[in-house]
């Protein structure tokens, strides 16, 4: 069989369609220069065509997205004063009717055809993409790893703690979310907890592939789940799982204050091979009489011979807050008690935890305002 | 061998309906049939582009493969004439008619990698049809194709609205369960017409 002919048709079809394309974009699609204006005052030129994803990520601002601009995660939505057109099929499904009124969008669907005027939270101005080195891999249980990445460049990071950054999953123009579990007086490094998801992109590369000295770039911090420092009221936090990073970080950065306000740390698991961190959280308990960490194991195995709490982690959290009631039962009586509202909550976990969580704890009194939570 | 070119485009629709009985352009079935303005849009879209790309591509074989004895390439060339038909639409479209580019011109890109757009121009080839009945044929193939994403979405939100879906069922499980029940039911067609 004659294999040549084929080939160079083939050739000089793909070379014909190829100019015929060239030709064709340079006559049809308009060059022109836009202006980006962002907050009033940051003015940008760019020539027109380009997402506003993909305009942002070139001028080094970075906003939280995870699946690389196919409008699958949602996760890029910021709001657009005027200048980005209409709504698009693609994102009607993760833009509810309120949040389209207040003209938000997703940032990868907007093309720049315009000048255009958007509105971005000033904390996002704050993240910018570090170069990091893994420093350090353990394992805390049977599908937990916790990772210490030294940065390089910007040797410094300075976040709020509860934060999260994202990581850049290599060879991809994908990134995952997770929470930084150290402390923010710790700026040349972070601490991560990933748990292996079965079939998970990032987390089985960090947990199968990854190894010490590889390099790890990540764009961060994000998130509006942070320590809100200016209240003095108590403090109760609630985690599941990997929500211990959020929450970790949050009670090291306290711990290193001194511990200037009550914290009660429940933290639940479901065996005693899926608890962990135990060990530094009743030394810290040890250590200042103000904190106090509750672990408790929804589904022990007799093998545990497991004596704390049992129970989902809210019935216990339930429990407790009726025992804190009753102990002020008399202060409430003389009128000067306030109830629960007096407590302020950190929650991180899977969503079903954190909303039954939330029931808890407004059924028992606690402010919706003053709950603070991050679902993953 | 002599269907009347009428007859195909019926078959196509529905009792040889590309997506229900040859189970062919499944992706964006179950990913985009949430709701449903946007699977009329994406149906619309395809019925445009599954005629265009077998039209091209039918001028492409009859014309320049065949006389050069170069079917072994086809499928490469009918690639690049889809992806590159489709490109230059969808720059047409943002040009001249931006209304249009923003109702459906957004699935454009999405729908290069439909297997349904391949599969036609493959079919006409093993089919050995004639200009009149590749027309027909895509036109039909892709009817049939934006009634299934249509109906499916349908029903789908429907579901939503009504039905207390288990949890396991929920998302592409309970679409795949739909789309099988549908193709059962248009298996009932099956006698209407029958073509190659």
């Amino acid at each position: 069989m004659n294999l040549i002919t084929p080939v160079i048709l083939m050739n000089i079809i793909l070379f014909i369609i190829t100019v015929l394309l060239i030709f064709a974009e340079s006559v049809l699609v308009p060059h022109k220069i836009c202006k980006v204006v962002i907050n009033k005052e940051r003015v940008f030129t760019t020539e027109s065509g380009a997402s506003l994803l993909s305009f942002f990520t070139k001028n080094k601002i970075f906003i939280p997205s995870a699946c690389g601009g196919k409008a699958t995660c949602g996760h890029c939505k910021i709001k657009v004063l005027n200048g980005g057109g209409p709504i698009l099929p693609t994102e009607e499904v993760f833009i509810t009717q309120k949040e389209k009124s207040a003209g938000i969008r997703l940032a990868c669907q907007v093309k720049i055809k315009q000048d255009i005027e958007v509105y971005l939270p000033e904390h996002l101005f704050e993240a910018k993409e570090y170069q990091a080195v893994v420093e350090e891999i353990s394992s805390l249980t049977h599908d937990i790893k916790h990772f210490t990445l030294k940065l390089l460049e910007p040797k410094t990071i300075n976040f709020k703690p509860g934060q999260y950054i994202q990581i850049k999953v290599p060879g991809t123009e994908e990134f995952r979310a997770y929470s930084i579990a150290s402390s923010p007086r710790q700026n040349d490094r972070i601490e991560l907890i990933i748990r292996l998801v079965h079939g998970g992109l990032c987390s089985t590369y960090m947990h199968n592939v990854l190894e010490v000295g590889d390099k790890v770039v990540f764009t961060g911090p994000f998130g509006e789940f942070f320590l809100r420092e200016e209240s003095d009221k108590e403090i109760i936090c609630i985690a599941g799982g990997c929500g211990m990073s959020p929450i970790r970080s949050i009670i090291l950065y306290l711990a290193e204050l001194g511990m200037p306000r009550k914290v009660t740390y429940f933290f639940g698991a479901r065996t005693k091979k899926d608890l962990f961190y135990v060990e530094e959280m009743t030394e810290l308990e040890k250590k200042y009489p103000n904190f106090k960490f509750i672990p408790a194991l929804s589904e022990p195995e007799p093998e545990d011979k497991w004596e704390g709490e049992v129970g989902l982690i809210t019935q216990v959290v339930e429990r407790y807050l009726d025992i804190y009631m009753n102990g002020r039962y008399e202060i409430y009586l003389s009128g000067r008690y306030e109830g629960a509202g007096v407590l302020e909550s950190y929650l991180c976990g899977p969503p079903p935890m954190i909303d039954a969580a939330i029931k808890v704890l407004t059924k028992k009194g606690v402010h919706i305002e003053n709950v603070y939570y991050d679902k993953f | 061998m002599n269907t009347h070119p009428l007859l195909i485009f019926i078959a196509a629709i529905f009792p040889h309906n590309i997506a229900l009985t040859y189970i062919l352009g499944m992706c964006p079935l179950i990913a985009i049939s949430k709701n449903l303005k946007t699977a009329f849009g994406m149906g619309i879209s395809v019925i445009f582009v599954v005629t265009l790309t077998a039209v091209i591509n039918w001028f492409v074989y009859n014309l320049i493969l065949l006389p050069t004895n170069s079917q072994i390439i086809s499928y490469v060339i009918f690639i690049i004439t889809i992806a590159a038909s489709v490109q230059l639409v969808e720059m047409l479209l943002e040009r001249f008619f931006p209304p249009l580019q923003v109702a459906f011109g957004i699935f454009l890109p999405l729908i290069t990698v439909n297997c349904i757009v391949l599969a036609v121009s493959l079919f006409m080839v093993l089919r050995e049809y004639d200009f009149i009945k590749t027309v027909c044929f895509a036109s039909g193939s892709a009817i049939g194709w934006a009634i299934t994403i249509v109906t499916v979405s349908a029903i789908k939100e429907k579901l939503l609205l009504i039905a207390d879906i288990p949890k396991g069922l929920k998302g592409p499980a309970i679409t795949m369960i739909i789309l099988g029940i549908l193709s059962l039911a248009f298996m009932g067609f099956g006698g209407m017409v029958k073509i190659r």
